[in-house]
Parts: C-alpha cells; sequence; structure tokens
C-alpha cells in the first residue's frame, strides 16, 4: 500500500465512523445532565419543591419514552435571586448540560444570563416575564406563556366564566405581587383589558405588595374599602394563604376570588393550609391536559414515586417542569451530543405533539418562545382543584359567586 | 405591642450585658416552631404555651449567657458581633434541617374571628396577643422596679464595678438577664405565630425589625422599646393605608434615619 492508497482508507474509515449509527450510539452512551434550578426553599420553597417533583419523575419516564439516560443535578436557588444566579454557574462547572427552571421571572432573566455568556442550552419551565424572551438570547428557551398571553387567556376565560354563571360583575380590585412576574402581569393587565370590551368589569382599585408579607391586613382593608365585586388576584402561596385569611377576619362580602393567571389559589399547600377556605378560589391557568397519553403516563409515574400526591395539586408545576426536561432529551436524542451548540439548535427544531400542557405542540419561534400555550379556568372544590372551563375539559361545573357572598 | 415585646427582650439584653443579641429574630422563630410542636403534639393552644415556652427560653437564655457569651463580654464589639451572628446563622441551619424550608402554622378556632366594634373590626387573635404582650411587659417592668434581683440587674447596668465591689454575682445577674430577655421574645414568639406563618429564614427579618424599633425608641430603655413597637406598627399600618402598602418598610426605615439624625439616643434613650 502506497501512501495515496492508505490516505483514502484512512479518509474512508474516518468517513464510515463519523457517520455510522454506532458513533451516535456511542454519544448516547453518556447521560444528559440537566442542572434543575428551583426555589426549594424561601417564600416560594413549596412551589419549588412542587415543581420538583416534575422533575423527578423525568428521568424514569424519558427513559421508557425515549431510551435516553437523563442524570439531574438539582439546585435550591433559596427564593434568593443572588443565589440563582450562583447556583447556575456552579452547575455549569459541575458539567451541566442543560439548565432546567427556575419558576420565577427574576431568576430567569438572572439565570438566561449566565447561560448566554457560558453558551449553556436553559429550558424555561415556568416564567412569564416578557422581556427574557426579547433579549435576542441564543441559549434560552421558554415553554410557558408570557404574562401577555397568561393575561390574554386569563381574561378570556374570566369573560366565558361570566357567561356561564350569569353573573355580570361591574367593579373589581386587582391585588398583585410586586416582583417581576406580578410586574409584568399587571403591564399585562393594563395592556390587555382596554381591548377587551366584552367584559362586563372595570378595575376600580390596583394594591401592590411584597409577596414575602408577614401581614396583608392594611392591604385588605384597603381592598375592602374599594366594595369591588370581586377580587382579581396575581399572587404566589404564602401570600395568597395570609390573604384569604385576612379576608375572612376582615368579613369582606364578595363574589369571589379569581386569578387572571399565577400559582397560589391551587397549589395544595393552599388547600392543606385552609381546608375548606380554599374552596371555590379561581385560578386561570396554563394546567395540564386531562386527555393526553403523556398526561395519563405522567399520572402513572407520579403515583409510582408519590403516591400521596395528586396532579391536580400541582397543576402547572408538574407538567411545564416535566416538559421542559423533555425537550432537552428529546433535543439531545436527536443531535446525538451534549455539545451545547449543537443541543441549542436541536431545542430550536423541538416539535413535542403528545405533551402534557394545553396547547399546540411544543415549537419554538426564533425568540426561543413556545407559542399555542393555552390555560384552563380551575376552581378548587372539596380541596382539590377542577377544571371548569372550557367546557370540552371540564370536570365540574362553575360555581360564581362564591357560597359565601350574601347579595346587598 | 407583640414587635414590642420582641425588642423589649433584645432592649433588656443590650441594656443589662452589653452584648447586641444578633439572633434575637432566630430566637422568636425557634419559639414559634417550639409552639408548633406542642400544638401538633398536643393540641397546646399558644396561650397556654407561654408559660412552658418562656420557661424553656430563660433556661436557654441562661445557659448562653453563662456558657457562651460571659468570656466574650470583656473582648471588643466585633467579637461578639462573630459570634452572635455565627450564633444565629447555627440556629437558622439547624431550623431547617429539623423542620425543613416550609411555611408553618397552628390553626386556632378563635384565629379567624374579629369583635365588631361600630364600624371597627378587631382581630381576636391579635387583641389577645396585645394583651398577653402588656402583662408581661408590665411584670417585667415590675421585676425591675419591685424585686431585689431586679434592683441588683439594674445596679449591674449602671455600674458594673460598682456592683462588683459591693459584692454583687454579676455573671449569674447577666445570665438571668439574658434569661429574661430570651423569656420576653419567646412569649412574642408564641403571640406571633396566631398571626403569620414561620420558616426558618424569618429570623433575620425580625433581628433587623426589632433593630429598628430599639433604635426608634432608646437602646437600653425599656419603655422606649414597647413606645418604638407600638410607633413603628401604627406608622405602618397608617403608611400603607393612607399612602401605599408597598411603602410600609420605607416609612419604618424613613423613621428610623429621622431619629438617627434629630434624636440619636432614641425617643425615649438616655444620652451617653
Amino acid at each position: 500500500m502506497n501512501r495515496r492508497d492508505f490516505n483514502k482508507a484512512a479518509a474512508a474509515v474516518g468517513a464510515a465512523a463519523a457517520f455510522s449509527p454506532l458513533n451516535r450510539a456511542f454519544a448516547q452512551a453518556q447521560k444528559l445532565k440537566v442542572g434543575v434550578i428551583l426555589p426549594r426553599s424561601g417564600v416560594q420553597g413549596l412551589i419549588g419543591q412542587s415543581c420538583q417533583m416534575g422533575a423527578d419523575i423525568a428521568p424514569a419516564l424519558i427513559k421508557d419514552m425515549l431510551g435516553v439516560d437523563v442524570e439531574l443535578m438539582n439546585a435550591d436557588w433559596e427564593t434568593n435571586i443572588d443565589v440563582a444566579r450562583t447556583r447556575a454557574e456552579r452547575l455549569i462547572q459541575e458539567g451541566a448540560h442543560v439548565l432546567v427552571g427556575p419558576f420565577d421571572s427574576g431568576a430567569a432573566s438572572a439565570i438566561a444570563q449566565v447561560a448566554e455568556q457560558r453558551g449553556v442550552p436553559f429550558v424555561i419551565n415556568i416564567a412569564a416575564a416578557p422581556p427574557i424572551t426579547e433579549q435576542g438570547y441564543k441559549f434560552v428557551f421558554r415553554n410557558f406563556p408570557t404574562a401577555i398571553d397568561l393575561t390574554v387567556n386569563g381574561l378570556g376565560l374570566i369573560g366565558e366564566l361570566f357567561r356561564a354563571t350569569n353573573v355580570a360583575p361591574r367593579t373589581a380590585v386587582f391585588m398583585h405581587v410586586n416582583d417581576t412576574f406580578g410586574q409584568a402581569m399587571r403591564g399585562g393587565i393594563s395592556a390587555t383589558l382596554p381591548r377587551l370590551t366584552q367584559l362586563p368589569f372595570k378595575i376600580v382599585e390596583t394594591i401592590s405588595y411584597d409577596p414575602a408579607a408577614k401581614d396583608l391586613s392594611v392591604e385588605v382593608s384597603k381592598a375592602k374599602a374599594t366594595k369591588a365585586d370581586f377580587l382579581l388576584l396575581v399572587c404566589r402561596l404564602n401570600d395568597a394563604i395570609i390573604l384569604r385569611r385576612e379576608i375572612v377576619k376582615q368579613r369582606w362580602n364578595m363574589m369571589g376570588i379569581i386569578s387572571p393567571g399565577s400559582p397560589g389559589l391551587y397549589e395544595d399547600q393552599y388547600a392543606k393550609t385552609l381546608g375548606k377556605l380554599s374552596d371555590y378560589a379561581i385560578s386561570n391557568n396554563p394546567w395540564y391536559n386531562p386527555k393526553t397519553r403523556m398526561t395519563a403516563a405522567v399520572i402513572k409515574q407520579l403515583a409510582k414515586q408519590f403516591p400521596k400526591d395528586r396532579i391536580n395539586n400541582h397543576g402547572a408545576n408538574i407538567s411545564y417542569t416535566f416538559e421542559s426536561i423533555l425537550i432537552a432529551a428529546d433535543a439531545y436524542k436527536r443531535s446525538g451530543s451534549t455539545n451545547p451548540k449543537q443541543l441549542a439548535d436541536a431545542i430550536r427544531q423541538t416539535n413535542i405533539v403528545d405533551r402534557v400542557s394545553l396547547g399546540g405542540p411544543i415549537k419554538f419561534n426564533a425568540k426561543g418562545q413556545v407559542e399555542g400555550n393555552l390555560s384552563a379556568c380551575v376552581q378548587n372544590r372539596d380541596g382539590t382543584p377542577r377544571v371548569i372551563l372550557p367546557e370540552s375539559a371540564a370536570e365540574a361545573k362553575p360555581v360564581f359567586p362564591w357560597p359565601d357572598y350574601k347579595r346587598s | 405591642m407583640v414587635y414590642g415585646l420582641m425588642a423589649l427582650g433584645l432592649s433588656v439584653i443590650y441594656g443589662v450585658v452589653r452584648v447586641v443579641n444578633f439572633a434575637h429574630g432566630e430566637m422568636m422563630t425557634i419559639a414559634m416552631y417550639a409552639v408548633i410542636a406542642m400544638f401538633g403534639a398536643w393540641k397546646i393552644d399558644p396561650f397556654l404555651a407561654v408559660l412552658p415556652v418562656a420557661a424553656a427560653f430563660f433556661a436557654l437564655g441562661y445557659l448562653m449567657q453563662s456558657g457562651l457569651i460571659n468570656p466574650f463580654i470583656t473582648r471588643p464589639e466585633h467579637s461578639q458581633f462573630i459570634l452572635m451572628v455565627a450564633v444565629a446563622i447555627i440556629m437558622v441551619n439547624a431550623m431547617l434541617m429539623i423542620f425543613g424550608p416550609s411555611a408553618r402554622n397552628v390553626q386556632v378556632d378563635y384565629q379567624l374571628e374579629s369583635f365588631e366594634i361600630g364600624l371597627l373590626l378587631v382581630d381576636k387573635a391579635r387583641l389577645y396577643a396585645a394583651g398577653v404582650a402588656l402583662a408581661t411587659s408590665v411584670g417585667l417592668f415590675l421585676f425591675f422596679k419591685r424585686t431585689l434581683v431586679g434592683k441588683a440587674i439594674r445596679a449591674c447596668a449602671d455600674n458594673h464595678l460598682g456592683a462588683r465591689v459591693v459584692g454583687l454575682n454579676v455573671k449569674h445577674l447577666y445570665a438571668l438577664t439574658f434569661g429574661l430577655g430570651s423569656a420576653c421574645v419567646a412569649v412574642a414568639g408564641c403571640m406571633m405565630i396566631l398571626m403569620v406563618e414561620v420558616t426558618p429564614n424569618l429570623g433575620p427579618a425580625y433581628t433587623l425589625l426589632a433593630f429598628v424599633i430599639v433604635i426608634v425608641g432608646g437602646l437600653g430603655s425599656m419603655p422606649g422599646a414597647l413606645a418604638g413597637g407600638v410607633l413603628i406598627g401604627v406608622s405602618e399600618a397608617l403608611a400603607g393605608l393612607f399612602i401605599t402598602p408597598s411603602a410600609k418598610s420605607m416609612v419604618s426605615f424613613g423613621l428610623l434615619i429621622l431619629v438617627l439624625l434629630l434624636r440619636p439616643q432614641g425617643l425615649l434613650g438616655k444620652k451617653a
């Protein structure tokens, strides 16, 4: 064999190796390391733990569905945005191929900067502030509605609720947390509400408050003084519990509480802490679709790993967290690589039709945002959140005003 | 009143021992968890839990002062500061390990009830809590004014060297004072659990609040601590009502700055 023949043979072997399926199998022999950053302690600790369940069920389910090995690298950002940034840095240093989380817009913005600087894909599970996907980032992806989408979906469902219950409240008092998410929702509502002329009510007062507040008596007395027909609420969990108690203490007679799209009211801990008082609160939220195969698989896996928990009490937390890991694993399977650039390119090409959450297929637009995620109108009944609208997915009939309401 | 009682504990300790208890909020958080544990195990109402929890905290405070803090009394202030911050961090992490990060509370029947007095609605739990806080504060005043031990403690606070010269057991009296301050914060914790949910990380916020109150009222002044507590509580409520609820903290810190500028010794404090 002369030099030319040797070179030809070497090139042929190299090309065969490069394009061989064996190569892909070899590449995928390693695990996809997913850095999961959630607020498992601090003010948002309970919601973070709820989201964590969606992550914990993912490796086994994804192994069954896609044959991909996923290794979770869990980090707690302690409901502190500075901690979120450092945890993201650390996960990348420790070898995370992709980051997932963090259930908060402020933390998502901080992690997005780290992910972009370090060139590691970041799939946001839950965070609604629109600017996150408006920065031209190449490694940041979000499978969750923006605050604008949330409010459009949420306010639309409020209209449907009033039609379904034959009620036309004229006034609402709007209370919201004053964090990044709450401010984004406020912006969304201010921009959207005037356009929705079919809605019979107007907002008579807007009251913002600290999500870490330990006492909301002043806020509630101020809201009560407006004599609004109902409370439009954008909340978190702990504040939602404090608010509900304060409403009872101050004997505030109103039609009910409706969230146009926020956590808190449907959470497991809300029902556990408040018991009967948690009933009849309404949240128009991104939710799981009870009718898909993927949801059935998630419910089965949840029962296996967390027999005491039901998906109803964790709604979007489980569905969207699971989906964000699914997106990463699906991209890894298609790209056959843990190379961040290739993973990010593959995530951009995602097209997952059978999914857990309500909405169209998971497809990212040029900004890294999934469009077409939908909300459901969910009402707490006997301690369990039930879908009451849209009618096609309804598990119970809507009750509004709540039974406590005394018409004057 | 409950804020005032919490700050009173801090003020009493500083006024006598001259050590700033940076673990004050954390101690209150532990007391809140103690009430939750007793309520969970034996359904003991927080008001009935006041005596055993206060007694346990008196013992804890006594032991902390005599075993841990006493050697630091003569050391520079930054050593005392680091010691108390370390104690606070250990307490927070111990609570995280034992109770986890989740928010907890107790639920009693009267917690959601209120008295209707004309146009006013007065929260039952808050009213009862204020009563207990007031009674505890009056008891503490009487103890310091009327009893020999109380007078001896005041003598230590006024003149440490003189107290030693006349044969007072200063170490024991310091430990008693720290115990009393700890008991105060324990009673405040028993009341606070009726109003807020507790998490291990709640402590630093209350330590800061206690500082704001005692600085406004006058560091080391017992009536000042109570007056500061009421002033901060009322000003926050009024700011929330007439300005915006988000401005509550702004107003209390604004008050703090005003007091530091115009009357650095606090409203009822004495000039050094």
